[in-house]
């Protein structure tokens, strides 16, 4: 008898205690996410609320219309086709210097034993946490005119007199290169590091030289990490202000260069905010081919 | 065996076969820390030019940086700007990655992505747009809106080491004490915060070298008496190059070094 009333009010109650427990979850996962509030606060009001206003100012013309006046002038001035296809020409060469040299450092890195891989990349991250003006400025001294480099150069017998390394677009890509490696030799040395080295094993068995084990298996399976990481130091050198701006000596005009002209020459708002967009949008784009080429959310995000 | 001639790994490659890569490598190394330490002889040199090495030794442009206020005045903003974000973007940061971490949300995924929009937005942008905000919330040139702003380009960071530091952690403890009767709160005060405290250091530290270091917001939203060491370097290096320059570099250069190697060893502890 008491069995079946047991039973019974089991089944009664059985569905408003998971109700219950659900409603309790749910509560409890807003009380947790309210946690986040006040870092969604700040963020709101510095990425969100500023960037927002410099789009709708990019659509107001200059009688205070909405207008794509703006746009309309990127696409008919000259001056701006020059400013694109040299912030192109810039991120592109950069990635690749950053690709010929950090292909090679990331493999030394990765196939270093364990206890020597702390000490080796301190190589990487030194330059990595060091003011990004503390490097533009040594390079600035180091490709002056009668600077290291120079000297250097001419003791060996490179050259004869002293070259033009600064103040242009070879000083430009030293100093770009220089602090844009640390963003391609991370991804890429991670990628690198799972890479199942079985797999190198299997194919020496199976009669491969070295060489051609590294080029038909091990470069195939670098090249993901590879390319996300020459996507972001595309993506960043697009933005890039400090360094062009001082080792280009106002010869090497990048997008963010003319961002801060227009605004300190013309006060153009709706002319500098409609580039900061053109930007914005290119650098999503990217970012988002990055992302769909290597699982980002894996290395940031808590879930396996 | 000698060592050339012996395997560096199971497969039948030696150390001779790879030894260009060693040499390549080392190269690459060097030429990535070595720019950086030039300044450090170039601080003591004697002369007004950029020579190096330097003929005559001297600590002359210690003595004019120690000695100017306005360097004085921007190296006191930068450290209190530092500071302050510091301590607010590491509680801020951490709560958020933790309340992420733990919620199980459905909208978790777009709140993470929201937050680390600081990093993926082009600075430059974010500069002007705060610039033109500021402008009208009158907190240009002030330390508060250096200091948001500021915040905000640390919190990704903080949320990038915090999340990656819960993952390897077993949050079942937490479970554990308050099914013994914690609560949330005093769980994670007495559980958790004491097994993730090296990587809150850590972050702690890079959101203060994230302040100290940041250059385009600064040059924008800071001036008066209140701009920023970088700002004064970046106005200095466009137009004349100023040695002093060479002195302060030095002293960010030990900044930075110091605090990776703390870093470096807190990590080792954690391990």
């Amino acid at each position: 008898m008491t069995a079946i009333g047991i039973e019974k009010t089991g089944q009664s109650e059985a569905p408003l205690h998971a109700e219950e427990l659900h409603r309790q979850q749910a509560r409890e996962q807003w009380t947790l996410l309210g946690l986040a509030v006040p870092a969604l606060i700040i963020v709101c009001l510095i990425i969100l609320i500023p960037v927002g206003w410099l789009f709708y100012l990019s659509f107001v013309g200059n009688d205070g219309e909405l207008s794509l006046q703006h746009y309309a002038k990127m696409v008919q001035y000259k001056s701006y086709a020059r400013v694109f296809a040299t912030t192109f020409q810039v991120s592109v060469l950069t990635t690749g210097i950053c690709i010929l040299i950090g292909y090679p450092l990331s493999y030394f890195l990765a196939l270093l034993p364990p206890r020597w891989v702390g000490f080796f990349m301190l190589a990487v991250l030194l330059p990595f946490w060091t003011s990004l003006l503390v490097r533009t400025y040594a390079w600035l001294v180091l490709l002056q005119k009668n600077g290291l480099l120079n000297d250097f150069a001419m003791q060996v017998g490179l050259w004869d007199t002293p070259v033009k390394l600064v103040h242009n677009m070879t000083g430009t890509l030293i100093g770009m290169a220089h602090i844009m490696l640390p963003f391609l030799v991370l991804p890429l040395y991670n990628a690198m590091k799972k890479i199942d080295r079985d797999l190198m094993y299997a194919a020496g068995n199976l009669g491969a030289s070295p060489v051609s084990a590294f080029w038909r298996v091990y470069f195939p399976l670098s090249l993901p990490g590879m390319v996300a990481g020459s996507l972001i130091v595309f993506v960043l050198c697009l933005g890039f202000y400090v360094t062009p701006a001082v080792l280009g000596g106002g010869r090497v005009i990048m997008v963010a260069t003319q961002i801060t002209a227009i605004l300190e020459n013309q006060f153009d708002w709706g002319a500098a905010s409609a580039l900061g967009v053109v930007l914005l949008i290119a650098t999503m784009l990217f970012l988002y081919i990055a992302g769909r080429l290597f699982k980002f959310d894996a290395a940031l995000f808590g879930k396996n | 065996m000698s060592w050339w001639s012996s395997p560096a790994s199971d497969t039948q490659v030696t150390h001779g076969d790879r030894f260009w890569l060693y040499v390549v490598a080392s190269v690459i190394m060097l030429l990535l820390v070595l720019p950086t330490f030039i300044v450090i002889p170039m601080s003591f040199s004697d002369s007004q030019y950029l020579e190096f090495p330097p003929e005559n030794w001297s600590s002359r442009w210690y003595e004019v940086y120690f000695g100017s206020t306005k360097w004085m005045r921007a190296t006191a903003t930068s450290v209190q700007v530092g500071i302050i974000t510091m301590l607010v973007a590491t509680p801020l940061g951490t709560m958020a990655a933790y309340a992420l971490f733990v919620s199980g949300h459905r909208a978790t995924r777009a709140l993470f992505l929201f937050l680390i929009t600081p990093m993926i937005v082009p600075v430059i942008l974010i500069a002007i747009g705060v610039f033109y905000a500021y402008g009208r919330a009158g907190l240009n040139n002030t330390i508060t809106g250096l200091v948001l702003a500021h915040t905000a380009m640390a919190i990704p960071l903080v949320m990038i080491v915090i999340t990656a530091s819960l993952r390897s952690y077993d949050l079942n403890q937490e479970r554990v004490a308050r099914s013994l009767g914690a609560t949330r709160v005093k769980a994670f005060f007495l559980i958790t915060l004491p097994q993730i405290r090296f990587s809150v250091i850590t972050a702690a530290l890079l959101s203060f070298l994230t302040s100290f270091d940041e250059v385009i917001i600064a040059i924008f939203v800071s001036g008066g008496v209140n701009a920023t060491l970088t700002k004064h370097m970046f106005s200095a290096l466009r137009d004349f190059i100023d040695p002093t320059i060479a002195a302060i570099s030095t002293i960010m250069v030990l900044v930075s070094t110091v605090l990776l190697l703390m870093t470096q060893f807190i990590g080792a502890r954690e391990k």
